[in-house]
C-alpha cells in the first residue's frame, strides 16, 4: 500500500474542504477502497475519514419515503423494521449481498461507489482502461464471464457489482451529495455514467463531493422480488439478478419496475421493457416479449455469452413469481 | 500517527503508520496473535473481531480510525480455563481441526448470535418480519463469511446451534 495523508473530519463541511485535490478519497467503512489500496490498483494520497460526521440515520421524510443516512451500514438498512415491511426488496437485496462482516462495515454511500470486480481491473499487470485511461481492455477477449452484456463499449466490458444499487434503481432513488458550498439531488437513473471512452469515470460526481444520503420515495407496494443468481449459494456476486416491484390489478399488469445487477456498468433499468408489460395480462409470451426488449442490444464476449438466455430467463423467472394468483 | 486502542478492556498508547490494518495492531503491536491474517482482503474471516458489538473483518479497516470504539478479540472472550460457551462447544463439537480460522470462527458466531437475537433476517429467512431461529439453513447463511479449508463446517454448525439452544433456555 502506498502511503497516504489521514485526515479525521469532524463534519460535512470540514471533510468536503479538505477533499479538494484530485489525489483525495473519502473513507467510510473501506472494505473495497483498502482491499484496493492494498493491490495499489488505488493509490490516493490522502484519506478524509467521514465516519465521524452525522450521516448515520434514517429517517422519514414529508412524502412518505424514507432518507437514508450516507454512514448507514448494510446491516442497519437491511435490518430497518421500515424497510423490511415497506421497501422488502432493498432489505432481500442487501442480505444478498457480501457476508455478514462485510455488511456491519459497508455504507450506504460507499455501496454505491464500489469499483467493479473484473478481474483485469484488479490486475496490475494487464491493461484496464478503468485502472489506467488509454492502456486498453484486455477482458474483451479474456477471461470475461462475469462481466457485462449491456452498455459496454470497446473500451471497458466491466459491470456495477452492488445488489442494493439494483434494489434502489427498481425503487427510483435519489442521491444527495453535499459540494462546496452546495447540495444537490442526483436521480439514481442519472447517477452512473456509461464508460464510453472514458470508463475511468464512473459517476456524475465532481472532485470533492460528498454522498450525505440516499433517498427512497414514498412505498411502492405491488410484490417485491430481488432474484440473485450466482455461482455460490452465499458471499457471491451476482451473474445476472432482478429487482421486481410488481402489481397486477383486474387481471393485468399495472406496476412494473424492474432493475438488474450483473448486467451492464450500472444497475440496469430499462423503461421500453416495463412500458410493454403495463396493462397486459401476464403471459410466458409476454414475459419473453419483455426479455427481447430487454437484450435487443445486448452484446456477448464469449465467455459471457450465457447471461443473454440466463438473464430472459431469470426474468421469466421473476415476473412469473411476481404475478401469480396464489401469494 | 499516535492514537489509542481500547481493547479487550484495556487502553493502549500506540504510535503506527497510518497504513497499518486493524489485524496488523492487534497482531503485531500488541500481541495479541488470536486473530489471524488468512487472504488479507476480506474474503476468509480469519482476521474477525468485534468492534462495538459487531463482527468486522479486522483485515480490512485500518487501526486509526478506531479511536474510542470498543474492540473484542478472542483474547477477550475467554481464557484456556474460562472458556467462553462458543469456545466449549467448539470443543465439544470437533469445530475446528488446524485451528487457523477458530477465532474469527468463534468471534463471528459470538457476534452473529447477538444479531439473530435482534431479529435481523437473512438472505434464506422466509419472511421478513417474523422471528428467526438459528437452523442449519440459517446458521450457514450467517457464517458464510468465515472460510474453513479443513471443513469442520457440521461441527461449527453444531456448536454454534448448541449454543444458541442454551442461550434460548436460559
Amino acid at each position: 500500500m502506498r502511503a497516504f495523508d489521514y485526515v479525521r473530519a469532524g463534519d460535512t463541511a470540514e471533510a468536503v474542504r479538505e477533499a479538494g485535490g484530485a489525489e483525495t478519497r473519502f473513507i467510510a467503512g473501506g472494505t473495497n477502497l483498502l482491499d484496493l489500496m492494498k493491490l495499489e490498483v488505488m493509490a490516493p494520497g490522502k484519506l478524509v475519514d467521514i465516519n465521524r460526521l452525522d450521516l448515520g440515520g434514517i429517517e422519514a421524510t414529508g412524502e412518505g419515503g424514507l432518507r437514508i443516512g450516507a454512514l448507514v451500514t448494510n446491516s442497519d438498512l437491511a435490518a430497518d423494521a421500515r424497510v423490511r415491511r415497506d421497501w422488502p426488496v432493498l432489505s432481500r437485496a442487501l442480505l444478498a449481498g457480501a457476508s455478514g462482516q462485510l455488511r456491519n462495515k459497508a455504507t450506504t454511500g460507499g455501496n454505491l461507489l464500489q469499483r467493479t470486480r473484473c478481474y483485469y481491473f484488479y490486475d496490475r499487470g494487464e491493461p484496464c482502461n478503468k485502472r489506467e485511461p488509454g492502456s486498453g481492455c484486455a477482458a474483451k477477449d479474456g477471461m470475461n464471464r462475469i462481466l457485462a452484456i449491456l452498455g459496454t463499449s470497446e473500451h471497458c466490458i466491466a459491470t456495477h457489482p452492488s445488489d442494493m444499487a439494483v434494489a434502489m434503481r427498481a425503487l427510483g432513488a435519489r442521491v444527495e451529495v453535499e459540494g462546496q458550498g452546495s447540495g444537490r439531488e442526483i436521480a439514481l437513473e442519472d447517477f452512473y455514467r456509461l464508460p464510453g471512452d472514458t470508463p475511468h469515470i464512473e459517476t456524475v460526481l465532481e472532485p470533492g463531493e460528498l454522498i450525505t444520503a440516499v433517498i427512497l420515495p414514498p412505498p411502492a407496494g405491488g410484490r417485491q422480488i430481488y432474484r440473485k443468481v450466482r455461482d455460490r449459494s452465499s458471499y457471491a456476486f451476482a451473474l445476472v439478478s432482478v429487482a421486481a416491484v410488481v402489481a397486477v390489478e383486474n387481471g393485468r399488469i399495472a406496476k412494473a419496475q424492474l432493475a438488474f445487477g450483473g448486467l451492464g456498468p450500472m444497475p440496469w433499468r430499462d423503461a421500453d421493457v416495463e412500458d410493454a408489460l403495463v396493462g397486459e395480462t401476464p403471459s410466458a409470451a409476454l414475459f419473453d416479449r419483455a426479455g427481447d426488449i430487454l437484450l435487443a442490444e445486448a452484446k456477448g464476449y464469449g465467455g459471457n455469452d450465457f447471461k443473454i438466455p440466463l438473464t430472459r430467463r431469470t426474468l421469466a423467472a421473476v415476473l412469473t413469481q411476481a404475478t401469480e394468483d396464489d401469494q | 500517527m499516535q492514537f489509542q486502542l481500547d481493547v479487550n478492556g484495556e487502553r493502549h498508547a500506540l504510535d503506527l503508520d497510518t497504513r497499518t490494518s486493524l489485524l496488523d495492531a492487534l497482531r503485531d503491536h500488541l500481541g495479541l496473535t488470536g486473530s489471524k491474517k488468512g487472504c488479507d482482503h476480506g474474503q476468509c474471516g480469519a482476521c474477525t473481531v468485534m468492534v462495538n458489538g459487531r463482527r468486522i473483518n479486522s483485515c480490512l479497516t485500518l487501526a486509526c480510525m478506531h479511536e474510542g470504539d470498543e474492540i473484542t478479540t478472542i483474547e477477550g472472550l475467554g481464557r484456556p480455563d474460562d472458556l467462553s460457551p462458543l469456545q466449549r462447544a467448539f470443543v465439544e463439537h470437533d469445530g475446528y481441526q488446524c485451528g487457523y480460522c477458530t477465532p474469527g470462527q468463534i468471534c463471528s458466531a459470538t457476534a452473529m448470535l447477538d444479531e439473530i437475537k435482534a431479529g435481523w433476517p437473512s438472505n434464506v429467512t422466509g419472511d421478513l418480519e417474523a422471528q428467526v431461529e438459528a437452523s442449519i439453513e440459517e446458521v450457514s447463511e450467517r457464517m458464510s463469511g468465515n472460510l474453513c479449508r479443513c471443513s469442520c463446517y457440521p461441527g461449527i454448525v453444531d456448536a454454534i446451534r448448541q449454543v444458541a439452544k442454551e442461550e434460548a433456555r436460559a
